[in-house]
């Protein structure tokens, strides 16, 4: 098995590969998009308001870093371009339609076929083929047979699908007699090639039977990328509505639950046992092999073993969630103890100050800044940790509403789903900010 | 107020490779209360390593510090120490810094507020009281940490550097403000500096140490820092015994530097 092992490998890699060559047209048309925007934004920046700033005077911005900021309105167009690209390519009804990208074909096309025979004689019969969205039903449509063997045919296709017409079966002299199609719209054909018609392909089989392929434009099908209105009319639903018994509330309330509780529960462990580690060298000792094996280990990897042993309720997630949380408080903790300056510990000892108020007066307050970088951190390993947890197992949570919904292909709750995930972790990300520009506001300042 | 007598005092330690480092060696000193000691020395020599024992935060090999009566085993509000960065406790404001000592003991809030207030007056930092130290320049920070060290009224002050990381101007305030506070306090002062004006300047008593093993190499008895406490310290810079005294001192540390070099050279050949 080894020995093919790297030929398996090489496959894949040029799979991969093959894969990013197909993207990259669009990686480049997107990058020729920025330049564009940027190109745009600087002329009406020079027509409108020169600069007269002291940034402005900087003749050297390249390399300078003080000089890059983040520009706001580069973000904003950025924001905006991702919903108008989304929209033009889901057919949204939230852009205009010459916005939109060309879209699959639908209503009526037709096109003709010529039936030889062995004996030379030939006829022609036309097929008239009526794409309809995939919502609606549609018969296909009633058509004369006309003059000749070879009679006229119609066949009804849902969007983005393709059908085979069995044309002989409706012509007077059919496959059993040796008739073959050997042209279409006049152009001619052999089995296995194809010919471009007015609505898209139509190809032939290896027996010479017409595969009809409507154009499916370059738009995506919904069940792939629901337009953005769509994802937000089953936001709206769920949230009034709720999804599988539970409403949209009780699924994020559920995992910020687990996220809270598990954190919380880890840093009350792991901030102790850090500053154990970070003041005894015994205790450092003991603890650091298990700490240090366990941090590279990725919560996501234990969650099998928590299953086996707690099962799928909400003991077993929380446990992996302390889990998650518990290491990284430990060494952040740590670290923020050996931080301090030996110079502010003798100052207070020799201020008089016992080993209690040491401490308590300079130890943890010097090791705040650390534990707020690792509580940063840990709660967003949580966060991401309890939806993959809940993608495995779950009653209810945002991890098992998508999970779920992706087994009944409702892509519009998927993304809806991950959306609100990424809204919510970034709004943890936010809040401890603020937390910390509050309640520890000398940090790097010392 | 008591007396400080360094009693014999020895340092020796192993190195991590082998062999001994030998950081001070039969140091013997005699502080009469108030008095204001100032300690040269080129690096290596030892004078940090004495400030720490004096402190208590190291305990000597041999010898004992004797501060009164009683004799010097680990760190105590009764030797208060000034660091070079301050050391100043970011988290707190400068109020809280300067009554850091007296919260410790359990004074109460009111009657700390006073010394505080007081104190803070004293350095010219009064309308600064409730900045975060982080806010303040270096020179504010120092006397911050002057206020904060003097706040627990102790029978000893130690300086390592407590002026080193300021710039000239600064400095030269700041010396003044050391000497008018050693006079007003009456405190036992020591202080370690690489600069030899410095230790001129405020040192009733100059210490020259010499390096390999730590040791007393010269001792001056000097007259500048009671005439700094009146008078300029420009002024006092002018007066010819100074610039003798600063020659003098300055060349005895060039030829302990060169011979630091040649041994080094040796021992590398």
């Amino acid at each position: 098995m080894t020995p093919f092992l790297l030929g398996d490998l090489a496959a894949e890699f040029v799979s991969v590969l093959r894969t990013i060559l197909y993207a990259a047209p669009y990686i480049l048309g997107y990058i020729l998009l920025i330049l564009a925007a940027l190109a745009l934004y600087s002329l009406a920046r020079r027509i409108l308001r020169p600069a007269s700033d002291f940034r402005s005077l900087k003749t050297v911005t390249f390399g300078d870093e003080s000089a890059v900021r983040s520009n706001g309105v580069a973000s904003v167009v950025s924001v905006v371009l991702i919903f108008v690209l989304w929209a033009a390519f889901t057919g949204s009804a939230l852009l205009p339609s010459w916005l939109h990208a060309p879209g699959a074909f639908t209503g009526t096309g037709s096109f003709t076929y010529t039936v030889t025979l062995p004996d030379g004689r030939s006829d022609d019969a036309t097929v008239e083929v009526l794409v309809y969205p995939r919502e609606s039903e549609a018969e296909a449509p009633e058509v004369a047979p006309g003059e000749g063997f070879a009679k006229n045919d119609s066949i009804a296709i849902a969007e983005y699908r393709s059908e085979l017409l069995r044309v002989d079966r409706n012509d007077e002299l059919g496959r059993d007699e040796g008739a073959e199609i050997t042209a279409i719209d006049g152009q001619p054909v052999a089995p296995g090639e194809s010919v471009r018609v007015g609505f898209g392909r139509v190809a032939l089989s290896g027996k010479g039977t017409p595969n009809i392929i409507p154009a499916t434009g370059m738009q995506m099908e919904p069940i792939w990328l629901p337009a953005p209105e769509t994802v937000w009319q089953r936001l709206t639903e769920i949230a009034s509505t709720g999804y599988r018994n539970s409403t949209l509330w009780e699924h994020l309330g559920y995992s910020l639950f687990r996220v809270i509780v598990g954190f919380a529960l880890g840093a009350m462990v792991g901030i102790p046992l850090g500053y154990a580690m970070g003041l005894s060298d015994w205790f450092r000792g003991w603890f650091d092999p298990i700490v240090e094996f366990m941090r590279p280990v990725p919560p996501l990897a234990l969650i099998p073993l928590v299953i086996i042993w707690a099962g799928i309720g909400e003991v077993g997630k929380i446990i992996l969630l302390f889990l998650a949380a518990l290491w990284i408080m430990a060494i952040a903790a740590r670290s923020g103890v050996s931080g301090v300056a030996i110079s502010k510990v003798h100052a207070a000892y020799s201020l008089g100050a016992s080993k209690w108020q040491v401490l308590r007066h300079v130890i943890i307050p010097n090791s705040l800044p650390e534990i707020f970088t690792g509580a940063r951190v840990a709660m967003g390993v949580c966060w991401g940790t309890v939806v993959a947890a809940e993608l495995v197992a779950a009653e209810k949570g945002a991890g098992m509403m998508i999970m779920v919904a992706s087994k009944f292909q409702s892509t519009d709750i998927v993304i809806m789903g991950i959306v609100l995930i990424g809204i919510i972790g970034f709004g943890i990300d936010m809040l401890m900010r603020r937390a910390e520009r509050w309640l520890v506001p000398w940090k790097g300042r010392g | 107020m008591p007396d400080l007598l360094i009693d014999d005092i020895s340092m020796r330690f192993d190195l991590p490779g082998g062999g001994i480092v030998e950081a001070l060696k039969n140091v013997t000193l005699h502080l009469k209360e108030g008095e204001l000691l100032s300690v040269l020395g080129p690096s290596g020599c030892g004078k940090t390593t004495l400030l720490n024992i004096l402190a208590g935060f190291l305990a000597p090999t041999e010898g004992r510090i004797m501060l009164g009566d009683h004799r010097v085993t680990g760190p105590d509000a009764e030797r208060g120490m000034v660091f070079q960065q301050g050391a100043l406790f970011e988290w707190m404001s400068v109020r809280e810094n300067v009554g850091f000592g007296p919260r410790m003991a359990g004074v109460k809030a009111a009657e700390r507020r006073e010394t505080v207030d007081h104190l803070l007056d004293v350095v010219g930092l009064a309308q600064f009281k409730e900045k975060a130290v982080y806010e303040l320049s270096g020179g504010m920070q120092q006397r911050v940490a002057l206020a904060r060290c003097l706040a627990n009224d102790p029978d000893v002050v130690l300086m390592d550097e407590p002026l080193g990381a300021l710039d000239a101007l600064t400095r030269e305030k700041m010396q003044g403000l050391v000497l008018k506070l050693w006079k007003e306090t009456g405190k036992t002062v020591i202080l370690i500096t690489h600069s030899v004006e410095e230790a001129l300047l405020l040192g009733e008593r100059l210490i020259v140490m010499a390096p390999r093993p730590g040791r007393i190499h010269q001792t001056y008895e000097l007259p500048f820092a009671e005439m700094g406490v009146g008078q300029d310290l420009r002024e006092v810079k002018k007066h010819p015994d100074f610039a003798k005294t600063r020659e003098e001192i300055l060349s005895m540390i060039w030829e302990m530097e060169e011979e630091i070099m040649g041994r080094n050279e040796g021992a590398h050949a």
